[in-house]
């Protein structure tokens, strides 16, 4: 059997991916992988609907880290759905038999491995299968400590779950992995493309300004739809933290990104803008704290408070970027 | 965020299970930091199953009354909602919640019956069942 060595992650797809490079002999790190594939981003999208709440992405959408990661460093990788759920499980079978290890896409309902309250109808979770024993699959799901196990029933119910961002059984692998990675390239360039995703998309729910977007409309809805208030503020708390972020929705993350790419470039510039994005990471986890607290009581009375922790989380992000400029990226 | 302060709130949602976060040592250099929980994230976790068991137990007793077919409770017990269920089963909305009135629930062909089953997890017969109500589980 091919041996893996699981490594924990914050966020799953990023995990994968860190994974996955590290087996073929690319040591790339979590927050590398989430970096260099530009993956950091801020949208309220009240059009996306996830339990009657408007969605709230801290980061780009699902498989946006395998593409834009792999392009970005010249691996090539093989990746397919199926219409047929048995073909889907024969294929994952062969290519274990061949010894590779699989990325596959999910439910996170469906896997039986995870404690029950954290089991939502999530289609987008990503995870490593690097065995089979009799009838079960040996599983690196990289937000959980030690590697699990699932059943090929489980399994395939996961992965052919139907609806908003449905895998259809994708499964992938890498081809081919370069030797190398040209940091003094990559990294400048994946820098600059999410520079123009947090403060040049044309729309004003996106990037910075969608961030003080959140905050106008919380005063709004605390205005119009006071009732809705605390479930909406608990919605955006579990937006922000619940689902494998690294804390304070991947803000962590891409400041310990921006760390090491300072490191690796010599580049101090870069170190200062990862401190800066501490100190919007530290803010949202502030605001996320009082916005839990309020989704118990008292939300209608401190909303102007709370609202202000917001627009303190977008002037943050703000001078992330504006060092940035500095650095001249 | 400095690693002495990452919460170790222990948290049933995490089922003993520990998160990974980033946070940052003396020096100010970021590693990886086990977390066992936070209390934020916990209340927000608990408010949303909650919403969901109040909306299945209210389901529940309009099915008890026969306002309201099997087929909503099932849909609530399984953590979702309409947008959910409709595309999980690849069925309409509009359709999914015609389905829900119970005397057409009562005529559904098979093929139908089936795809509800197939997305909630459950077979024929489970499906066309009220299940029991949630606080006497």
């Amino acid at each position: 059997m091919t041996v893996f060595e699981h490594r924990q992650s914050a966020h799953c797809e990023s995990g994968v991916m860190s994974g996955m490079l590290h087996h073929h002999g690319l040591p790339v790190s979590e927050p590398m992988a989430f970096g260099l594939s530009n993956a950091l981003s801020f949208a309220y999208l009240p059009i996306v609907k996830i339990g009657g709440m408007p969605l709230i992405a801290y980061r780009m959408p699902p498989r946006w880290i395998i593409n834009k990661l792999s392009k970005r460093i010249g691996a090539r990788f093989y990746s397919r759905k199926f219409r047929n759920e048995r073909r889907g499980m024969d294929a994952l079978n062969r290519l274990l038999d061949e010894g590779k290890i699989v990325g596959l896409q999910a439910s996170v309902f469906w896997l039986p491995y995870f404690p029950d309250e954290m089991r939502f109808h999530f289609n987008g979770h990503n995870l490593l299968v690097y065995g089979r024993e009799g009838d079960e699959y040996l599983i690196s799901d990289p937000v959980f400590e030690e590697p699990v196990r699932c059943s090929a029933a489980d399994l395939q119910r996961a992965r052919f779950a139907k609806g908003a961002l449905g895998a259809r059984g994708l499964l992938y692998y890498p081809r081919s992995v370069p030797d190398n990675i040209d940091y003094a390239q990559a990294i400048p360039a994946a820098i600059k493309a999410n520079h123009r995703i947090m403060t040049g998309a044309p729309l004003p729910v996106i990037g910075v300004r969608g961030i003080n977007y959140l905050a106008d409309n919380l005063l709004k809805t605390a205005r119009k739809d006071p009732k809705r208030l605390p479930l909406y503020l608990a919605h955006i708390v579990r937006m922000q933290e619940e689902i494998g972020t690294g804390g304070a929705g991947f803000r962590f993350l891409y400041a310990s990104f921006l760390q090491e790419s300072s490191e690796i470039l010599s580049n101090p510039g870069l170190s200062d803008a990862a401190s800066a994005l501490t100190a919007a990471g530290d803010t949202w986890r502030e605001f996320a704290l009082m916005a839990a607290r309020l989704s118990r009581r008292g939300a209608q009375e401190r909303i102007n408070e709370l609202a202000e922790l917001l627009r303190a989380s977008a002037r943050h992000e703000a001078a992330v970027w504006k060092q940035i400029d500095a650095v001249g990226y | 965020m400095d690693k002495d302060e990452v919460p170790q709130d222990k948290a049933s949602t995490y089922g003993g299970h520990r998160k990974l976060l980033y946070a940052t040592d003396e020096q100010g250099r970021y590693q990886g930091v086990q977390s066992y929980g936070w209390e934020a994230e916990t209340t927000a976790t608990r408010a949303a199953i909650a919403e969901l068991e109040r909306q299945q137990d209210e389901a529940w007793e309009r099915a008890q009354e026969g306002l309201t077919a099997p087929l909503e409770v099932h849909m609530y017990n399984k953590r979702m909602d309409l947008p959910l269920l409709a595309g999980a089963a690849g069925i309409a909305r509009w359709r999914v919640r015609r389905h829900m009135n119970p005397e057409r629930f009562a005529r559904l062909p098979e093929r139908l019956l089936k795809r509800y089953a197939e997305a909630l997890g459950l077979t024929i017969y489970e499906l066309q069942q009220l299940p029991p109500a949630r606080k006497s589980l």
